[in-house]
């Protein structure tokens, strides 16, 4: 069930009318069933998947918790018998074990995910490098699923795994509950990656009916889906054009195709993000927020804190910080500063993780020699403008008072789409080698005029364009006017009517202006033989 | 306090029925009017309109709507008929659409055209359209709906078209705005008339069929529709109409020819009987073949009102005063529009 | 403490660790330091930093960062 069926909305509206009925007692349980439900309308094949990640995350935790509860006890009993070393033995054996089942659960469901999303990425590397030598494929690809969901709820229940076996979590006591927690159905396509800690206390508590609550979650369920079905999905079909057939599309069409993706991807993730928190709100329920205005950032560092949010912390928390206190690296950084002075040392450890952990973004997004040169490029880029900060420093010493200037902010913000346009055009080519070529083109290969009559043979039409532009003008306005707080709660200062009138107005324009449903071709109806 | 949260009540109340109306507005203006183009669109919802107390009522796709003139069967027999078809209506459809006719009134004869035994399964989004949305609500309705979905379709957008038709906003003409709540009558008891002359030039090819037994799911309406009509009292009969495109199979013909002697129906496959109706393919088919024009309608109702006069014992109603005023002016609007071809 | 200023001097001599508490919120110690402190605190105390004691509670002061140390030390 896509966000944009019929039957989605169809499904929320029973699931909600619902949850307000019963005792509140049993609302987790009734959002359980309605996860299954949702779940199973993909197929009950990703319930068995979803099934091991719960039951063997929920056992792990289990058993660590206990296991510290334990070491903990035993401690306090021996306090006075034993001396520091013999503690500190005892707890370094005890935490081996702890260690152990980590692992073993880290390795069970990062293997899950490994084998179901990599297996034929790694094949068709192996065929490519024995076609060198043989001058053919030896192995066959393997049909496998990806179940709906599983890059997401794999990573956020490993977050609680790890939570756990840091002592930062609890652990989740009732079964039924942890599922619940892995398989809430409003994130498990696209996020956002929640942590046990802030999830758990809003997912499990009971919600009374408040109107401000759900009518703030309908509003901002609206706005999302004004973003995904007025932009993204209408504009995805000139993207697609362009992107699909690279022979006629170069040039200035790639320099559009890159705009236009923006713009989808923009509309469609934060959309579908503000859909996600926004029906969760309506149950009640606190989500982490994923987006903060992105593109309205300095430089890209500055743009990864606030775009995908929760995935970047993600892989700060539970990657990026432990590569970098883990022995191999603090001893690459004592090597390094020995031997190649202080500079290079403290640049090459870093160096060294910022590039491991881009490289997992990158074939976390998918599996594609595409998206880990991405995730790599990303971090050529974030590293270079680190290293490029005393030049800015001395330019900005030069030109006193320019960071305040508006002109200076728009030019880094256009700085910031522009970059992070042109390094997410690996999203939408083929292969690297293609989208490095369409890249070069814009440069090359720039005949406007043509191109401009040509932009309306992708599949849409002057007014869908038109409404597009509108849209995006008005997403725009939006996200300046959110810079001085919320606009749903200056909008419930105002009379029920004003209110009431701006809700139906973004009904009103999706339902119109949004491409949904099977879309009218006026073609279709021609006459012909019947 | 009270008063004023009462006021404020009363304010979003009026706001929500204004709403409704809004997007009540904007369906109507959204969906095809099939005024100019694409006529066969509304031929289904003009029959509400037309005076209920017909002899004979036809079902079926183009081959009965393009093919039979109800105006020719009056001039000539005094027989009031209508025609319920549609574009290339499927059985199911016509088996619907006659359940929800037979609500309205009890002919003596009903008429189905068999083309449509070759569709076993939901074809083409757009035709459905034009078959249901014309359609009143009722159980008929949404039981057609729900046998006529293709896979993409959904229930609701045919409860609310508006989320079938809301893209029309970029094509929208000035005859969606002039039609929004009332339309003109494009046809003459469910009869578009057509007045171009366009002779067949090549005969067409019978590429073979892998399959040439009609589905069970056709078979099982085209049941119902007998079982339906003896239930009333009504006497079904069965027709081929005489165009030749698209092509009618002799093994389709043998298992009508069979079903037909087998439930005691009469049958009439007027291919056979070209000549002897007097049609000349040469000048009385508007689109080479596919459909016949008004001279050919004419030829056939005549032919075949003859045939059901006396294989259902009708009446002639010319010296009916409750029908002759209704009669007397579609004559004349159809003469009117014959008239402005030659 | 002495020994972890030198450690901290050495990244910016400028910056004065007995007083300052905004070391992290202020961005004066940036990914490249933090890597070099944990190793260097690793060489010279022999105590491992885990990657959940990374945050700004620990090392936005010189303070806070050597009662870490002293607690890791304990344990």
């Amino acid at each position: 069930m896509l966000f944009t069926s019929f039957e989605f909305v169809a499904f929320l509206a029973c699931v909600l009318v619902l949850y307000y009925l019963i005792p509140v007692r049993f609302q987790w349980i009734l959002l359980l069933v309605a996860n299954v439900f949702f779940y199973a309308c993909s197929g009950l094949y990703g319930l068995l998947f979803m099934g091991v990640t719960i039951v063997t995350s929920y056992a792990a935790a289990r058993i660590m918790s206990a296991v510290q509860y334990h070491m903990d006890d035993t401690v306090k009993a021996h306090k006075e018998v034993w001396s520091k070393q013999e503690r500190k033995a005892y707890k370094q054996q005890i935490k081996r074990k702890k260690r152990m089942i980590f692992i073993g659960c880290l390795l069970v469901n990062l293997g899950i995910l490994a084998v179901l999303k990599y297996t034929n990425f790694a094949i068709a590397n192996v065929n490519g490098i024995a076609a060198l030598f043989t001058g053919r494929h030896s192995i066959a690809r393997v049909n496998l699923v990806l179940p709906l969901g599983i890059s997401f709820y794999t990573f956020q229940t490993m977050g609680y795994v790890i939570d756990v076996y840091r002592g930062k979590a609890e652990a989740e006591k009732n079964i039924f509950k942890m599922a619940l927690f892995t398989s809430f159905f409003p994130q498990l396509i696209q996020g956002p990656i929640s942590r046990f800690g802030e999830l758990s206390q809003t997912l499990y508590a009971p919600h009374r009916f408040d109107f401000r609550t759900v009518w703030f979650g309908l509003e901002r369920v609206l706005w999302g889906y004004f973003k995904k079905l007025v932009i993204a999905d209408r504009i995805v079909v000139a993207v697609n054009a362009i992107v699909g057939q690279p022979d006629i599309y170069s040039g200035f069409y790639v320099f559009c195709g890159m705009l236009f993706y923006a713009a989808e991807l923009y509309a469609d993730f934060t959309g579908g993000i503000d859909i996600t928190i926004g029906i969760a709100q309506m149950f009640g329920i606190q989500l982490a927020e994923n987006f903060e205005r992105p593109y309205f950032s300095k430089n890209i560092a500055e743009y990864w804190r606030r775009w995908h949010i929760t995935m970047g912390t993600w892989f700060k928390d539970y990657l990026f910080y432990p590569l970098s206190a883990s022995m191999p690296v603090l001893s690459m950084s004592t090597f390094c500063r020995r031997h190649f002075g202080a500079a290079a040392g403290r640049r090459i450890p870093v160096y060294f993780v910022t590039l491991v952990v881009w490289f997992a973004t990158g074939i976390w997004h998918g599996a594609s020699w595409n998206f880990i040169v991405w995730g790599l490029l990303n971090a050529v880029v974030i590293l270079l403008s680190q290293e490029c900060r005393p030049l800015y420093e001395k330019f900005h010493a030069h030109f006193p008072g320019i960071q305040k200037k508006y002109a200076y902010r728009i030019f880094q913000v256009v700085r910031t789409v522009l970059l992070m346009s042109s390094l997410r055009m690996l999203d939408c080519y083929r292969n690297v080698g293609l989208t490095f070529k369409m890249f070069g083109t814009m440069f090359t290969d720039w005949n406007m005029t043509a191109a401009m009559k040509g932009l309306l043979q992708l599949g849409l039409t002057a007014a869908d364009y038109a409404v597009v532009a509108v849209a995006v003008v008005l997403v725009l306005c939006v996200s300046l006017k959110q810079r001085r707080g919320s606009i749903r709660e200056r909008l419930y200062e105002r009379t029920a009517a004003v209110q009431y009138l701006v809700v139906f107005a973004l009904l009103f324009a999706i339902l119109i202006f949004g491409a949904y449903g099977i879309g009218y071709d006026a073609n279709q109806f021609i006459y012909n033989q019947f | 306090m009270v008063r004023s949260k009462i006021k404020t009540l009363g304010i979003v109340a009026v706001l929500m029925v204004l709403s409704v109306l809004a997007l009540y507005f904007a369906q109507a203006l959204l969906m095809p009017k099939y005024m100019s183009n694409v006529k066969e669109g509304a031929l289904i919802a003009e029959y509400y309109k037309a005076p209920k107390n017909n002899d004979v009522i036809f079902i079926g796709d183009c081959e009965v709507y393009e093919n039979i003139s109800p105006v020719t069967l009056w001039q000539e027999y005094g027989i009031t008929s209508y025609i319920r078809g549609s574009a290339q209506q499927l059985i199911w459809q016509s088996y619907y659409l006659l359940e929800e006719t037979l609500r309205y009134e009890t002919p003596k004869a009903v008429v189905f055209n068999v083309l449509s035994m070759k569709y076993n399964e939901p074809q083409n989004e757009a035709y459905n359209r034009m078959t249901l949305d014309g359609m009143k609500w009722s159980d008929s309705k949404a039981a057609s709906i729900r046998a006529s979905m293709t896979e993409k379709e959904s229930f609701i957008s045919y409860v609310f078209p508006l989320l079938r038709f809301h893209s029309r906003w970029s094509a929208l003409t000035k005859e969606d705005f002039r039609y929004m709540f009332s339309k003109d009558m494009v046809s003459y008891n469910g009869y578009l008339l057509q007045t171009e002359r366009k002779g067949v030039t090549t005969q067409p090819r019978k590429t073979p069929l892998a399959d040439y037994s009609f589905g069970e799911n056709a078979w099982d309406y085209l049941d119902k529709i007998t079982q339906l009509c003896k239930e009333k009292n009504i006497r079904l009969v069965l027709m081929k109409a005489p165009t030749i495109y698209p092509v009618w199979y002799d093994e389709w013909e043998e298992q009508i020819k069979d079903y037909a002697a087998q439930k005691d129906l009469p049958y009439y496959n007027f291919l056979e009987s070209i000549q002897e109706s007097g049609i000349d393919l040469t000048t009385d088919t508007y689109d080479a073949g596919l459909h016949l024009n008004v001279w050919g309608a004419e030829k056939l109702s005549r032919y075949f009102g003859q045939i059901l006069r006396t294989e259902c014992d009708l009446p002639d109603h010319r010296q009916d005063s409750a029908v002759l005023s209704y009669w007397q002016e579609m004559e004349e609007r159809y003469e009117a529009e014959k008239g402005t071809a030659d | 403490m002495e020994q972890l200023i030198e450690i901290l001097k050495e990244l910016h001599p400028d910056v004065d660790y007995e007083n300052c508490t905004t070391l992290i919120t202020d961005k004066i110690l940036d990914s490249f330091d933090m890597i070099t402190i944990i190793a260097e605190v690793h060489n010279r105390f022999d105590v491992v930093i885990p990657a959940d004691e990374l945050g700004p509670e620990n090392f936005n002061s010189a303070r806070a960062l050597y009662a870490l140390i002293t607690r890791l030390e304990d344990e």
